[in-house]
């Protein structure tokens, strides 16, 4: 059995799935239904200076695709909506009752000095495990100075971690915003701040759909809309470049990275992980099922790491990082060639049309003996992919390196570049 | 002594026997299956329909809720979308090609998605489809079924006038005559008739018989061209004697009576029978007869499940309405008592060595109280009018060039009258369709 358990800049947890800071950890009840059914932490929602905050009715929307429900999850939500007292007296009892689990709390308050030094002496004194910094919240709180508002400036960024690690002896997460150009940016302040570890990726900005009979974003308030977060299994592909563009970066080498982004089980995960991540936090998948599908990815990861022979999470931790590169890295001689398995084929001809209508007509179609044949045109195919994502049969479609004979050569060593260095 | 009665089954029963088939696809149900159509490049499943609906095409359209798009996909190409989606034998057609039957056995349910879409138009009240300019031509139409109406609803579309002659009281043909009851209910046949002879310059003459009250040479002197859609009329003979003693049917004519009855507890039905036939007649048939309470009904066909015309698909419906099907077996006799039947002697058959079908000399007899004959039925063409001596036909059926056109000139025929046709409902609308773009051009032309 693969150890699932870890120590993330400080925090040890059971296993490597935590909830998020959202609606699934706003309050006691929901914290000890995760704990319950076996989570390894949590990241208690956002708190904030008291009066708190106050909510609007309708407050999600989703995109759902091709019958599939919440392909996507976009929400309006602000922070806890609860008096602080009452977040850190639950904390304070959570932890108390579920000393193994990680408890994380999540922070916003302005941009001063004083509001961050006076909450993390009442975080400080609840017990809990650590601190993350919400720098990425992208609605509502960010018109107010706060959340992405901060996440966007990496002066703040750094000036209010260099402010945490000050007041508190707590391990300081930084939840980094994509709602920017360049991640790496925000990353470098963090750092530069002193963060223990970085946290991503917070919600999208996004509206997620337009009625067409209200004419409003959804969701409608009152027949008008706001733009809200983006998150669930459309955003992780943005995630993972984020995380990667992090974990590549020489001036953020080996912080921790708690990966977040569509996670839904455990193959999302060991993706993350295999970008460097230590733990991953899931919110959009346990609002839309319950908390029970840790239960897979716990099994399933430990399943996985077992079949491989990785006894811990370090041991692939990171694995596919050196793989990441620039393009202008890439082997302009590696060759490829698609290659359709005829006996799997069941004649639907979408290799065929996708090839033909939108790329490089390297699929013929015709009959033999009045049966549909389709046959890879070599010298027009340029290895894209596309027939084989296309088919939608398994295996049907692979491609098959050529060997052309031709040493590795990347972009900046071809000639056709007007400035190529020589090859060596 | 036979035993045939009447209500075996209770009101109750019977109603819940003879209701619809398959009911309807919901929305969600429906948007599940249009997920799971490819949308194929040169898609088999188009290929496989006589009529060439796009499928791909109007399936995606129900995927994005754009039903009325999906719908006229239908109905552009087969006026009666409605009846063959609920009909037609869709896994010999669109469903046996579909890429999802070689892929795993389990094909998009097409017929299920036409009729999806063909009914949301149907219950919108819309008429979508509208006459043509018009030509001053006009069409004599013998027969008011699938081949006819497709026939005539073209002809309207490209603004000519059509009179159609039906013998029957009622339009619709097979649909309101023969198909099984539990597959169109709620007198949908007629909602559909209606639905096509909405776009106008369509007049039907009921109680027309070809031959008797309307002749050919009258119809040619009278119109600018005729269209044959008249189907078969005579049930074949099965050469016997006792073929006319009491207790013996002829399968389509009580299948026609279940059809128009508004009791079907007041029809008889014998304790054991036997139907003799291999097609989707004899099924249904069979079907029904176990629907309305008869304790055993067999099935007899003369050669094996394979060589039948019913699919397999409908073998394994029958057996699953406990309908027993006995097959290499022939009628011989027909046995009877007190002039009424009382069972058929049936011979074995097997192939001989040159492949023909022979007797093996070995018989058997079927107790029965009532014997249906499926058998097939023949064209019966004008006895009277002259000018039908001059119609070509062929194992009793029309023959006709491949524009539908007769041995006479300015005469076409489709359908199930016409040789080669396959006997679907939508291979009539088909050849209605082609037959009225022909006559277009016939008529545009002269």
């Amino acid at each position: 059995m693969a150890d699932l358990t870890y120590n993330f800049a400080g925090i040890k947890t059971p296993n490597p799935f935590w909830l998020a800071s959202a609606p699934p950890t706003d309050k006691e009840y929901n914290v000890v239904r995760a704990f319950e059914a076996g989570w390894g932490g949590v990241v208690w929602k956002t708190l904030g200076e008291d009066p708190p905050i106050v909510n609007v009715s309708s407050r999600y929307g989703a995109v759902n695709f091709n019958g599939q429900r919440m392909m996507g999850f976009n929400n309006i939500e602000l922070i806890t909506d609860r008096p602080l007292d009452v977040n850190l007296e639950e904390i304070t009892r959570v932890k108390k009752n579920w000393p193994d689990r990680a408890v994380v709390v999540s922070l916003m308050v302005p941009c001063e000095e004083e509001p961050w030094k006076r909450i993390l002496k009442k975080v400080d004194a609840t017990g809990a495990d650590g601190i993350e910094l919400n720098f990425g919240c992208p609605h509502g709180m960010s018109e107010r100075g706060m959340g992405a508002a901060v996440g966007q400036v990496p002066e703040y960024i750094e000036m209010v971690t260099r402010w945490c690690k000050k007041y508190s002896d707590l391990p300081v997460i930084v939840k980094l915003t994509p709602n920017i150009t360049d991640i790496r940016h925000a990353a470098r302040a963090a750092v530069r701040g002193g963060a223990d570890a970085v946290s991503l990726i917070n919600t999208i900005s996004s509206i997620t759909n337009i009625d067409l009979d209200q004419m409003a974003p959804m969701p409608t308030v009152d027949g008008k809309g706001a733009h809200g977060g983006y998150c669930g299994p459309a955003v992780k592909p943005i995630a993972l470049n984020m995380v990667a563009e992090i974990a590549r970066d020489p001036e953020c080498q080996n912080i921790p990275i708690s990966g977040i982004g569509g996670v839904s089980d455990w193959r999302d995960a060991a993706e993350f992980m295999a970008l460097s991540c230590g733990t991953v936090q899931v919110c959009t998948a346990a609002m839309h099922y319950g908390f029970k599908i840790v239960d897979d990815m716990k099994t399933g990861l430990s399943n996985w790491m077992d079949s491989k022979g990785y006894k811990s999470i370090d041991e692939f931790r990171a694995m596919a990082v050196p793989n990441v590169t620039d393009w202008n890295q890439l082997n302009m001689n590696y060759d490829i060639k698609a290659r359709i398995n005829q006996d799997l084929c069941i004649k639907c001809g979408l290799c065929h049309i996708s090839c033909e209508d939108t790329s490089h007509q390297a699929i013929t179609a015709s009959r033999v003996d009045g049966e549909r044949h389709y046959e890879v045109v070599d010298n027009e195919c340029v290895g894209c992919n596309l027939c084989m994502l296309a088919c939608p049969v398994e295996n049907c479609i692979t491609m098959e390196e050529v060997d052309n004979g031709k040493p590795y050569m990347n972009w900046n060593q071809n000639p056709l570049n007007p400035l190529a260095t020589a090859a060596e | 002594m036979s035993d045939i009665a009447v209500g075996r089954l209770s009101d109750e029963e019977l109603a819940q026997n003879f209701s619809d088939m398959y009911p309807r696809l919901d929305r969600k149900t429906a948007l599940i299956e249009a997920s799971r159509c490819y949308f194929c490049y040169d898609a088999p499943c188009m290929e496989a329909c006589p009529t060439g609906i796009d499928i791909p095409n109007f399936i995606r359209k129900i995927s994005t809720d754009n039903v009325r798009g999906s719908a006229l996909d239908i109905l552009d190409e087969n006026i009666m979308g409605g009846a063959c989606a609920r009909v037609c034998p869709t896994e010999v057609l669109c469903e046996g090609a579909c890429v999802r039957t070689a892929q795993e056995n389990k094909p998009v349910v097409i017929g299920k998605l036409q009729r999806y879409a063909t009914d949301w138009l149907m219950d919108s009240a819309e008429q979508p489809f509208v006459r043509g300019p018009a030509t001053g031509k006009k069409v004599a139409i013998v027969g008011a079924g699938p081949a006819g109406l497709a026939a005539a609803h073209r002809l309207a579309i490209l603004g000519h006038e059509a009179d159609i002659f039906e013998a029957l009281p009622k339009s619709g043909g097979l649909n309101e005559y023969g198909i099984a009851a539990y597959k169109v209910p709620d007198n949908f046949a007629q909602k559909e008739v209606d639905f096509i002879l909405g776009i106008g310059g369509i007049t039907v003459h009921h109680e027309k018989r070809l031959g008797e009250d309307i002749h050919l040479g009258d119809l040619r002197r009278d119109y600018d061209a005729v269209f044959i859609g008249s189907g078969l009329g005579s049930v074949q003979a099965m050469g016997l004697d006792n073929e006319h003693m009491d207790g013996l049917y002829n399968a389509v004519d009580y299948i026609a009576d279940l059809r128009q009855s508004e009791d079907l507890g007041a029809l008889l039905v014998g304790r054991h029978v036997v139907v003799i036939g291999g097609g989707s007649t004899a099924i249904d048939i069979a079907v029904k007869k176990k629907r309305l309470g008869a304790e055993s009904v067999t099935l007899v066909y003369r050669r094996g499940a394979a060589d039948m015309s019913a699919t397999l698909v409908e073998q394994k419906f029958a057996q699953n309405n406990n309908v027993t099907i006995k097959h290499w077996m022939q009628p011989v006799a027909v046995k009877t008592v007190e002039d009424h039947v009382n069972g058929v002697e049936f011979e074995y058959t097997e192939l001989d060595g040159n492949g023909k079908l022979a007797g093996t000399g070995e018989t058997t007899v079927l107790a029965a109280d009532m014997v249906f004959k499926a058998i097939g039925q023949v064209f019966v063409p004008d006895p009277v009018s002259p000018e039908s001596g001059r119609l070509d036909l062929r194992n009793n059926k029309i023959v006709v060039d491949e524009h539908y056109a007769t041995s006479l000139t300015g005469v076409y025929a489709g359908g199930d009258c016409v040789v080669d046709n396959v006997g679907l409902t939508v291979a009539a609308v088909q050849d209605g369709k082609q037959a009225a773009k022909s006559i277009n051009d016939y008529l545009m032309n002269s």
